[in-house]
């Protein structure tokens, strides 16, 4: 189990996130994407602090979970998700071609991804229904943290 | 799903193998009584290269797909046997001039239902169409399929951002997919509603496409479950494997308990819980598992939780240990029953596997899918896997083996 801290905040989405920038980034990007994606997912937000990152974990309407891994500079160093298919164009981000060209290149029958050659680790599994998958960028991760606490 | 897409290629032989035949539903209607899984409860299944002939652990079965109510059918070879999705969807390129001949489904407002169907890291697009669908000596009628076929209209964006769509023979590796999970709807009830919508139907007026609500009876549906007899659940049979092999041949047989061929006997059941997986033991660690033939390979943890390093690029999908490495999983049931067994299994350097041209069956094929344990094809070798279906068909979902 994950090393939690003992803090846990309840954002409650305000009128003016719905005019936040509708901008479509997440992985690698400031925090304030996330709440581009709360607005493009239609999701709550719950956040959860622990010693070294700020796990941000959004339940969307079709009970898909997200989670956003926020580095204390700031930065979306990691997602994961859980459930139907999430928008992963929104969550990857700029990274989203490379995820596009791994799945174009292995999955033969879309059964999952791996993606382990540069700064990304993408990570995808399930079956029809439920799908859980994660991505991060090597050279963002805090120190400190393990890839096994992603997911 | 991944596969061995590094080796040579020998192409020919296979192509699309399409058959014409005027015998709907295929094989004799008689009722076996001898157990022997060559009754007309049993369909038979080769796992081979595939119709593309690059597939790896690919197990493949001939449907009969009809228009519905006539002899106008086909009788169409090489679709994936899938127990990770439910529904049936084939290439319109394999149905040919049948296509035309199934009806297209419409939405309340008469646009046609065209269907983004969600795999893990792909999309199927096209339409959903009605048709009659057979195998052995059983026949389901006015079955909803997917005709997988990108031309019908503009890929919406929201389907785009889950993954490549698969659009072809080269891309799908097979003539279709045989979803055969226990669930009866390939969506459920999520896609029933306004809100919180999935997003895998769609009305398309033109080239415009609206996401729309569509009823589980009206989804693409697991046409075993609507067969009219032997119709509560399946088991795959597939034999032992010792080695790397060209080919292996097997059964789909239709029915849990309701004929002699089909008996559940001593196997064990183990219900899903509410993800559709049951729970998987390794080294202490409890994960999710679930039993997945149309993964074409044992997808389990990462190279940190097994000190199996990943295959250079481009099999980075596969483990490539130095040397085949023994390990033992417990699964233990999603819900419900206490049912336990214990898995042995082997996992060898997939480009040494690979390396051998003439083989596309391999029982010691493994790769990397972070805390989850994916039981793939592997698995079923050397056992009979029963798949029982969700009512009103079945007493599942559950799986026994």
């Amino acid at each position: 189990m994950r090393k939690f801290g003992t803090w846990i905040v309840f954002l409650t989405p305000v009128l003016v996130l719905l005019w936040a920038s509708p901008g479509f980034a997440t992985l690698g990007e400031d925090a304030s994407s996330i709440q581009a994606d709360q607005v493009h997912l239609n999701a709550s937000v719950r956040v959860v602090a622990t010693q070294f990152y700020s796990v941000h974990e959004m339940n969307t309407p079709t009970g898909t979970t997200i989670r956003q891994y926020v580095s204390p500079a700031g930065q979306v160093f990691a997602v994961s998700w859980q459930g139907f298919s999430p928008d992963l164009r929104q969550l990857l981000g700029a990274h989203f071609d490379e995820y596009m060209a791994a799945a174009s290149q292995t999955a033969h029958r879309g059964r999952g991804v791996h993606i382990e050659t540069g700064d990304l680790v993408f990570d995808s599994g399930g079956h029809m229904r439920y799908v859980v998958g994660r991505a991060f960028l090597r050279s963002k991760l805090p120190s400190g943290v393990s890839r096994d606490e992603i997911r | 799903m991944r596969f061995a897409d590094a080796r040579t290629l020998i192409s020919l032989c296979g192509a699309v193998l399409l058959s014409f035949t005027a015998a709907c539903g295929g094989g004799s209607s008689s009722h076996s009584s001898t157990g022997g899984g060559s009754g007309s409860n049993t369909q038979a299944i080769v796992v081979n290269s595939g119709p593309d002939n690059n597939y790896a652990n690919g197990a493949f079965i001939t449907v009969t797909v009809c228009a519905p109510g006539t002899s106008n059918c086909q009788n169409i070879s090489g679709v994936l046997v899938d127990t990770g999705s439910f529904g049936l969807r084939i290439l319109s390129s394999a149905l040919g001039s049948l296509n035309s001949a199934l009806p297209q489904q419409k939405s309340a407002s008469g646009a046609p239902a065209i269907e983004c169907a969600q795999f893990v890291s792909s999309v199927l697009w096209g339409p959903v169409k009605t048709a009659d669908v057979g195998m052995a000596g059983e026949k389901a009628s006015s079955v909803p399929i997917q005709v997988i076929d990108a031309s019908v209209a503009p890929i919406p964006a929201a389907c785009k951002a889950i993954g490549p769509a698969e659009e072809d023979l080269a891309s799908l590796g097979a003539n279709g997919i045989l979803g055969i999970g226990f669930f009866i709807s390939d969506c459920g009830g999520a896609c029933t509603t306004g809100s919180g919508n999935p997003g895998f139907y769609y009305a398309c007026g033109g080239s415009s496409c609206q996401v729309m609500a569509e009823k589980t009876t009206q989804q693409v549906q697991n046409p075993v479950a609507l067969f009219p007899q032997n119709n509560n659940g399946l088991v795959v049979q597939l034999p032992a494997v010792s080695a790397g092999a060209p080919t292996v041949s097997g059964s789909l047989i239709f029915g849990i308990g309701t004929q002699s061929n089909n008996a559940l006997g001593s196997a064990q059941i183990f219900a899903p819980d509410n993800n559709g997986n049951l729970k998987t033991v390794f080294k202490g660690t409890t994960y999710e598992g679930f039993l997945d033939s149309g993964s074409n390979a044992y997808f389990f943890l990462d190279s940190r939780a097994t000190g199996m390093p990943d295959c250079p690029s481009p099999e980075s999908g596969f483990y490539c240990p130095s040397s085949p490495v023994s390990l033992t999983a417990t699964n233990n049931s999603g819900s419900g029953s206490s049912a336990t067994s214990t898995i042995n299994f082997t996992i060898a350097n997939a480009n040494q596997l690979f390396s051998s041209s003439a083989d596309f069956v391999f029982p010691t094929l493994g790769g990397p899918n972070p805390n989850t344990f994916d039981w793939g094809l592997p698995f079923f070798f050397g056992r009979s896997v029963f798949v029982a279906f969700e009512a009103p068909a079945g007493s599942g979902p559950y799986w026994a083996y």
